[in-house]
């Protein structure tokens, strides 16, 4: 049994009476990376906070690695990296205590070598002795995850981890959490780049007004959500799709110039050969090709639009 | 018991206070010494001795008072505050530190802020009156309850404010009051006669005539009685503490 958390029926009402979580159940595999996606507001913060221990769930239960959030709290803490969603930092502390400070809330004696080396691996070692308040907004996101891996979690939670960070570093980033995959670590994120779900995720939770809408592999959901488009630019504009097409599911353009093939993923290899063999059998002519995928955007925007 | 985690959180604490050195040792000494100049000067021309003691010495063990409830209040409230203000706090309350643990980090580095401030004060205070120390066990043992328990107190403050008015309302309207209610500069054995009973209802009387007491031998109440009560506000702010604690107040949502 390989599940490193495991929530059941968590429910979170706010003194001030809203109702943030609705009975979640959810089971994260050890080792997977997970991202959680939902629009603002849906709880995913609220989710994660339960977890880490800085919200009271107001019903149900949260086990990590087999141990009760609430019971075992010191042990199932120890486990857990958090990467808040604000960026909350001190100001006047030097990026090297604040690593340190976090490494001894944990109760681990110093260790500069694993410092030094998860500094080294945020782009951070150069700024190890300056005041957090001189560092960018960026740099400031990254100190906050060389905190969270200062005690070496084997859980981390990672809140909007690149929300403001440049394209280059958010692919930094994403090696980072592949390596620490790697290393074993089992990592939740939160993103509302869904291309970021989409580059690293193993599986995919979506949250919607407190309620677990979906959960699956990334994969699957692709397979099964996906289509593709292979659109064909014609010669000769056609006044309606030819007999020899008909049975393939088929879109000709309202001026006729253009044909498109609509297709599952899963079809991919018998599919697409044959359709071309018989449009060209058809003796249909084409100027240009292109093709469109599906993303996990327009999969997650059906999924949490209103009307849903 | 996360020992590491006390540590470092009073590590923390501890550097917060040699940032700000000007702030925490160099104000309250400078202020310190103005009152000196202006009560043991002044009205010490006037009033010659208090129970046998020189006016500028019989204010010491009061002033030194005076400094250690104010900067703890301060030091303990700010301390805790401030990671809520900033949301750093988010940090410790993830962690695997217990209630007793953040408050042995948290109000022991202002505590101790504030014993170092008190040795501080005596110094000073020593270069303008001589000092009689007659029981110095005593004077430890109050110095440090004292600090202890208004750093307890201070932290109460600093989970309960949610501004910084908040945060200076209690010592502003409250502490400094009943600190100069309390027998700072005076015994209350000279006030006249309702006033003294009225006094008599001010925690602060307890802690300086006890630790006034250390000193010179003199007190307005029985040290017993002054050591009782200290302990009954130690007792009540840890009562609050736990409270505070366990209900997650103001702490966690
Ligand atoms: N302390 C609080 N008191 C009352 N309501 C709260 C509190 N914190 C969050 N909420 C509400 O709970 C809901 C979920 O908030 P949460 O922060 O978990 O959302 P989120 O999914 O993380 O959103 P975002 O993508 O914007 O970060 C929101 O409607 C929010 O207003
Ligand atoms: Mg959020």
């Amino acid at each position: 049994m390989d599940d490193i958390i495991e929530i059941t029926g968590v429910s979170k009402t706010y003194t001030s009476g809203f109702t943030a979580l609705k009975g979640i159940d959810l089971t994260i595999r050890r080792g997977e990376i997970f991202a959680l996606l939902g629009p603002n507001g849906a709880g995913k913060t609220t989710l994660i906070g339960i977890i880490c221990g800085i919200v009271r769930a107001s019903s149900g239960r949260v086990m990590v690695d087999g141990h009760d959030i609430v019971r075992d709290w010191r042990r199932a803490r120890s486990l857990i990296g958090l990467v808040p969603q604000e960026l909350t930092t001190d100001a006047f502390e030097s990026v090297w205590n604040t690593v340190s400070f976090t490494r001894g809330l944990f109760g681990l004696p110093a260790n500069p070598t694993h410092l030094e080396s998860v500094l080294r691996a945020l782009s951070l070692w150069d700024k190890r002795d300056s005041r957090i308040m001189t560092l960018s907004g960026g740099m400031k996101r990254r100190l906050l995850i060389a905190k969270a891996l200062a005690h070496e979690p084997r859980v981390l939670f990672l809140d909007e981890p690149t929300a403001g960070v440049d394209v280059d570093l958010r692919h930094d980033m994403w090696q980072l959490i592949s390596r620490l995959r790697a290393g074993g670590a089992t990592v939740i994120l939160t993103t509302h780049y869904i291309e970021e779900a989409e580059e690293m995720a193993d599986r995919v939770g979506v949250i919607n007004k407190g309620e677990l809408v979906l959960v699956r592999d990334k994969a699957d959901l692709m397979r099964e959500f996906g289509s593709k488009r292979l659109s064909l630019r014609l010669r000769r504009p056609l006044a309606r799709v030819p007999p020899a097409l008909e049975g393939w599911r088929l879109e000709l353009s309202g001026d006729g110039g253009e044909l498109t093939y609509i297709y599952d993923a899963r079809d991919v290899c018998e599919g697409v050969g044959d359709f071309l063999d018989r449009v060209r059998d058809a003796g249909i002519e084409f100027t240009d090709l292109g093709m469109t995928e599906s993303s996990l955007e327009d999969i997650f925007v059906s999924l949490v639009r209103p009307s849903k | 018991m996360n020992l590491e985690a006390i540590r470092a959180i009073y590590k923390f604490e501890m550097a917060r206070a040699r940032r700000t050195v000007t702030q925490t040792i160099i104000s309250p000494v400078i202020s310190t010494s103005l009152y000196f100049v202006v009560f043991g000067a002044a009205i010490g021309s006037r009033i010659q001795s208090v129970g046998g003691v020189g006016y500028g010495s019989f204010i010491v063990p009061g002033l030194v008072m005076l400094s250690l409830l104010g900067q703890s209040i301060a030091n303990a409230s700010f301390g805790i505050y401030f990671p809520r203000f900033t949301g750093t706090i988010y940090e410790v309350l993830s962690a695997p530190v217990s209630s007793v643990e953040i408050v042995l980090g948290y109000a022991g580095a202002a505590a101790t802020k504030s014993v170092i401030l008190g040795v501080i004060i005596l110094i000073t205070a020593r270069l303008f009156v001589p000092l009689e120390l007659l029981h110095p066990l005593w004077m430890i043992a109050f110095l440090v309850l004292t600090a202890a328990t208004f750093s307890l107190v201070g932290f109460i403050i600093g989970i309960w404010a949610d501004g910084f008015e908040k945060l200076q309302i209690v010592p502003l309207l409250i502490v400094t009051p009943l600190t100069f209610l309390g027998g700072s500069f005076y015994s209350i054995n000279m006030l006249p006669h309702p006033w003294r009973t009225v006094a008599l209802f001010d925690p602060v009387v307890y802690l300086v005539s006890g630790f006034r007491w250390s000193f010179y031998g003199i007190a307005d109440v029985n040290v017993g009685v002054s050591l009782g009560m200290t302990a009954v506000f130690l007792a009540a702010s840890l009562a609050i503490v736990w409270w505070i604690f366990r209900t997650g107040y103001r702490l966690k949502t």
